[in-house]
């Protein structure tokens, strides 16, 4: 998260509510009232938002935050050690228009680490997609699910929007009809067979300020974080993925809380997945 | 000939039009303007400080667009993130259609940021694009002399018609395509481009074509700003 230019009207204000965030946070209170271990309430999840263009998407709004997703195909040569599985190839793009603080250019860190740690690991270690049902002709084509993630407006935990958005348009989206003659995607022809999904990774970002620790940052709260843990977990309650942000250490003690509240919360997500 | 046209509209006749103002919650404005399957977002962000700082204008601040298409918003392949030589391009004469409404010199040494993502294409994006940030600039209450509405017209085969959808660009013909933004209130032009052929006559019609369909855009938009503020 970008910090308002040093000096400026922005940076006074941002650290009045610093303050504030501080002092209502060892009360166990936050600023929208909710307790600690609470998402905001006005979560949805809207499938096929881009019903004519992409192969699949979905919005996610959790509070004021809001994020979609799309989904294209290409076909690809297989990687020689695993000629008989598909891939997905995941970017996250955190658009200028979703934020005073995001600028134009090539990806800045923060939209790789969602990338990389958010939408790929989730999907990808937990083999909630069969790669294998991806694979067209061994060794020689398979499929390649493109998912895009973009952020529309930035009101706090875009990281558990951005992985729920990936997850619904997977689920959304339709494969293309591969012309085998042609070698080409027809993309005039939409199909109607889905992707196959084994399982649902659900991300829960945790973070902590001094020493207590809360879901579903708003924006003055990821401000204030001094650490960061995303957890995916899967309906069996197993983690998947995890990675770890900001510049301050945990406790294993503290990280067992934290994985612990993420498998709780994940519970409560995946219900609307459904 | 073409007579009739390929999803059975008139031919001044638009497709459906959604408008909304407001959708993006962190930008000093924002709006979203859908024609058909064609839909794009706009937010807009500033006056606010420019850097780097020697592009600074004490006299007058600057306007600077930037459009870009969603990776999954094209019918086909993949498009690739990233600026190309055609956002280039779009957001440059964005900048020409919406700089004319404004009057940066209130704002010197400062940027006002447009920002336009296409979320789905049916043709008509940098219409629509335009079209959404005028509804943005607005909302963020910048002072303008009027609002922008663009559209795209042309000719199909001979045959006059405003609104062209991707199917009729690539319709098997001779195919003209003409993309207009206009200050409703005063009918001047702000953007002008055209691919394709007409002649004297038959551009002097489509000009008054895209006068009328934009005024039936400027109603929507209107609309839709009223919405908010009332």
């Amino acid at each position: 998260m970008g910090s308002p230019e040093k000096g400026t009207k922005g940076e006074i204000h941002m650290n009045i509510i610093k303050k504030h965030v501080y002092s209502l946070i060892e009360k166990e209170e936050r600023l929208d009232g909710r307790k600690l271990e609470e998402f905001r309430k006005d979560i949805s999840i809207e499938y096929d938002i881009s019903p004519n263009s992409a192969e699949g998407s979905a919005r996610v709004k959790i509070g004021e935050t809001e994020v979609i997703a799309g989904i294209k195909f290409d076909v690809i040569k297989p990687y020689p050690d695993d000629p008989d599985k598909g891939t997905i190839i995941a970017g996250v793009e955190l658009l200028p228009l979703s934020s005073p603080d995001f600028e134009n250019g090539p990806p800045n860190i923060k939209a790789v680490e969602l990338a990389r740690a958010v939408v790929d690991r989730g999907l990808r270690e937990s083999q909630a997609i069969d790669f294998k049902s991806l694979c067209i002709k061994k060794e020689e084509k398979a499929w390649a699910i493109l998912i895009d993630v973009y952020s529309i407006n930035d009101a706090g935990n875009l990281a558990d929007a951005i992985g729920l958005a990936a997850l619904a348009a997977v689920k959304d989206a339709k494969f293309p009809k591969y012309d085998e003659k042609k070698e080409k995607i027809d993309y005039e022809k939409k199909g109607t067979k889905k992707i196959s999904i084994k399982e649902i990774p659900i991300p829960i970002t945790v973070i902590k300020i001094k020493d207590k620790i809360l879901v579903d940052p708003l924006l003055e709260e990821e401000e204030c974080a001094d650490a960061r843990l995303t957890v995916t977990t899967l309906e069996s309650g197993r983690v998947c993925a995890l990675q770890k942000g900001g510049n301050v250490s945990l406790t294993p003690e503290e990280t067992i809380k934290m994985i612990d509240l993420a498998i709780k919360k994940g519970k409560e997500l995946r219900k609307l997945l459904k | 000939m073409y007579n009739k046209r390929l999803d059975g509209r008139k031919a001044d006749e638009l497709r459906t039009i959604k408008a909304r103002v407001g959708i993006v919650k962190r930008a000093d404005g924002s709006a979203m303007f859908q024609i058909g399957k064609t839909i794009a977002l706009a937010a807009v962000y500033g006056p606010r400080q420019l850097h780097p700082k020697f592009l600074q204008n004490p006299k007058m601040g600057l306007l600077r667009c930037n459009y870009n298409m969603m990776s999954f918003s094209g019918s086909g392949e993949r498009v690739r993130p990233g600026t190309s030589r055609r956002s280039k391009e779009i957001s440059y004469v964005t900048e020409g259609a919406l700089a004319p409404v404004l009057d940066l010199e209130e704002y010197p040494n400062t940027v006002v940021d447009v920002f336009i993502e296409i979320l789905q294409s049916d043709s008509g994006t940098r219409c629509a694009g335009i079209c959404a940030a005028s509804m943005a600039l607005a909302d963020a209450g910048l002072k303008m002399k009027d609002l922008v509405s663009a559209v795209a017209v042309g000719r199909i085969d001979g045959k006059l018609v405003v609104d062209l959808t991707k199917e009729e660009e690539d319709y098997d013909g001779e195919v003209a395509d003409i993309a207009i933004a206009i200050t409703p209130r005063t009918g001047e032009i702000t953007l002008l481009q055209m691919d394709g052929f007409a002649n004297k006559e038959e551009l002097a019609k489509s000009f008054e074509n895209a006068k009328e369909a934009c005024k039936k855009i400027w109603e929507v938009q209107k609309k839709a700003l009223k919405e908010k503020y009332t």
